[in-house]
């Protein structure tokens, strides 16, 4: 009988595949079942967000980064407020940087939940993902009683927030906070001991921690191999100095301690919360120059002044002094950074978005070399891709 | 931590005086260096291999357009030492036809940074191993990111359904983009058209 040749072929992932995390077309080129390359097309999601944002004034621009990754969307506004923040020399109210840090916990929350769950889903494992989804939806209700919408905020402004929060709002995160532990200990024994999971993610993926740092890792996908390097400890924005909260850091940098990562993290994050929620001092929640933000509704009923503030404000923006500034947070997928470029105009002149998932996705392509198949969705899962902040 | 900043930037300018052409720390507390488009790649190796920088990490490169200079582009890398904990930020300025030397040598990360300046404003990268276009569509012209680029861009996409397939027209616009001119002519950052007869 004659030898059976392995023939090389290239295989088209996507775009339209569930395991995809949204609109990624792949194009792997096998031998047999063993991936040689995987060269990811991206950019189907690409809306032109850095050059809308050149033809905005600053308040409308922070839209458009709740629609860069719609998961935990307040996370991606705060980059660009601290940006915007930084180059007018602005210094925001004390309860104003509470409310902050405890919204971007629960976009934390949100983002690992999706993440995590769906990652469980894409080896196999369904039932995560419904009580995540669970989950999710409160959280989304506390973002709805904030803001008034469940995933586009546009609640960071520059100068602090744009409303207080509502009465008996906090009293209930704190209730949810008491609840929380449990599901997550339900999803828990569902994936973290089980052996199907841990046969499709552990040593699958390997990335060192000298690859992490080559290939521009960060946040969680860093610390899961092995290198303890988290903003808000480094970095602290906000009032993150004043929190007291551990950054969980994994061994082997395979799916698994990616996995792990991600699940601690949640649980820092209750605890970052229960702590702003004990912490959180009375007082404004915003800046109360009215050349930045705007004046109250009710005083725009009856000064003048607060009406031609209102107005300017809502049509030409305020000015911001030229200069350029790279702000960058924590965000639940790694450093997610603005660098702004003013002109001493109403416009920003440039303005980069540095997406994470972007350069994780990046790496795609070393992590999947030599693994098979149906490995290439499991590490997709595991480096948390959406293409919202991908193709900008 | 401005201080550290400052003596970092004499430090690299006097380890390179061939290559920087200056450092700032601006009113942020951020330290930017030019450096010549063709020393970038010595540059960054030092950056990333010196023991008093130790920048590990190339986390973002993108670029910026100035139409009104002759070098129009610049091309700005961020670098992240977590050693130190600082940040540094490096520019190089080039035009539409210089290459500019790809650090994909020194950072893996820069691969697709610069296959994205390279597609968002045209600057050419040399000896970059894969310098495709990245974030726009299959047959696209031109480099959006240009400020001499229209917001609204040349061509639209529809779905035809006599030919069955989707078509590439030029874009209608049933009313102009209008971009509204909001610099007040009492505070203005400059002249404007009239201001003379004022003096």
């Amino acid at each position: 009988m004659a030898e059976s040749q392995i023939q090389s072929y290239t295989i088209n992932f996507g775009p339209q595949h569930p395991a995809a995390h949204g609109v990624l077309r792949l194009i792997l080129e096998m031998s047999g079942e063993v991936v040689d390359r995987a060269d990811p097309h991206v950019g189907l999601l690409h809306r032109g967000t850095e050059k809308l944002i050149e033809h905005k004034t600053y308040l409308q621009a922070t839209p458009y980064f709740d629609r860069l990754d719609y998961v935990g969307t307040m996370n991606q506004e705060h980059a660009f407020v601290l940006a915007t923040e930084k180059l007018l020399g602005i210094d925001i109210p004390i309860r104003a940087k509470f409310i902050r840090t405890l919204y971007d916990e629960i976009g934390r929350i949100l983002n690992h939940l999706l993440n995590v769950t769906a990652f469980i889903f894409d080896v196999g494992g369904m039932t995560p993902l419904l009580y995540g989804f669970e989950e999710r939806e409160k959280l989304m209700e506390f973002y709805e009683r904030v803001c008034g919408a469940r995933l586009h905020a546009n609640y960071y402004r520059p100068g602090g927030v744009a409303a207080d929060l509502p009465a008996g709002l906090l009293e209930d995160i704190a209730a949810w906070c008491e609840t929380f532990p449990k599901v997550l200990d339900d999803i828990e024994t569902l994936a973290t001991d089980n052996r199907i999971f841990k046969q499709r993610v552990v040593d699958i993926g390997v990335v060192t921690a000298d690859q992490a740092l080559d290939w521009g890792f960060t946040g969680p996908n860093l610390r899961a191999s092995g290198i303890a390097w988290d903003l808000r400890k480094a970095q602290p924005y906000d009032v993150y100095d004043q929190m007291d909260f551990d950054i969980p850091v994994g061994k082997n940098g395979d799916g698994y301690d990616r996995y792990l990562v991600r699940v601690l993290e949640m649980r820092e994050s209750v605890k970052i919360m229960k702590q702003c929620i004990a912490k959180m001092p009375n007082g404004p929640v915003k800046v109360e120059d009215n050349k930045i933000t705007p004046p109250r509704r009710s005083e725009m009923k009856t000064s003048m002044e607060s009406l031609i503030h209102h107005f300017k404000l809502f049509t030409e923006g305020f000015r911001v002094p030229a200069g350029e500034v790279y702000a960058a947070i924590e965000a639940p997928k790694g450093e997610f950074a603005v660098y702004l470029i003013a002109d001493g105009t109403g416009k920003p002149y440039r303005c980069k978005i540095r997406p994470p998932g972007y350069v994780h996705l990046q790496a795609l392509d070393m992590m999947s070399k030599g693994h098979m198949l149906a490995d290439v969705v499991s590490n997709i899962g595991s480096i948390d891709i959406v293409f919202g902040e991908i193709d900008r | 931590m401005t201080q550290a900043l400052k003596d970092l930037g004499e430090y690299i300018a006097q380890a390179l005086p061939q290559d920087v052409l200056g450092t700032e720390v601006n009113r942020v507390g951020e330290l930017s260096l030019t450096v010549k488009a063709a020393s970038i790649v010595k540059v960054l190796s030092f950056l990333k291999d010196d023991s008093g920088c130790l920048f590990k990490q190339l986390v973002d490169v993108c670029g910026v357009d100035w139409p009104g200079r002759e070098q129009r582009f610049d091309v700005v890398y961020h670098l992240l030492s977590m050693k130190h904990n600082q940040r540094v930020r490096v520019k190089v300025a080039t035009d539409e036809e210089t290459a500019v030397p790809s650090v994909t040598g020194v950072f893996n990360s820069a691969g697709w940074f610069e296959r994205e300046t390279w597609d968002m404003f045209g600057v050419l990268f040399s000896d970059h191993p894969d310098l495709r276009r990245i974030l726009t569509d299959y047959g696209f012209e031109g480099h959006p990111l240009r400020k001499d680029f229209p917001l609204t861009g040349y061509v639209e996409m529809r779905y035809d359904d006599e030919t069955k397939r989707v078509i590439y027209e030029p874009v209608k616009l049933t009313q102009d983009f209008r971009s509204f001119d909001f610099l007040s002519p009492w505070e203005g950052p400059g002249m404007l058209p009239g201001d003379e007869k004022a003096n």
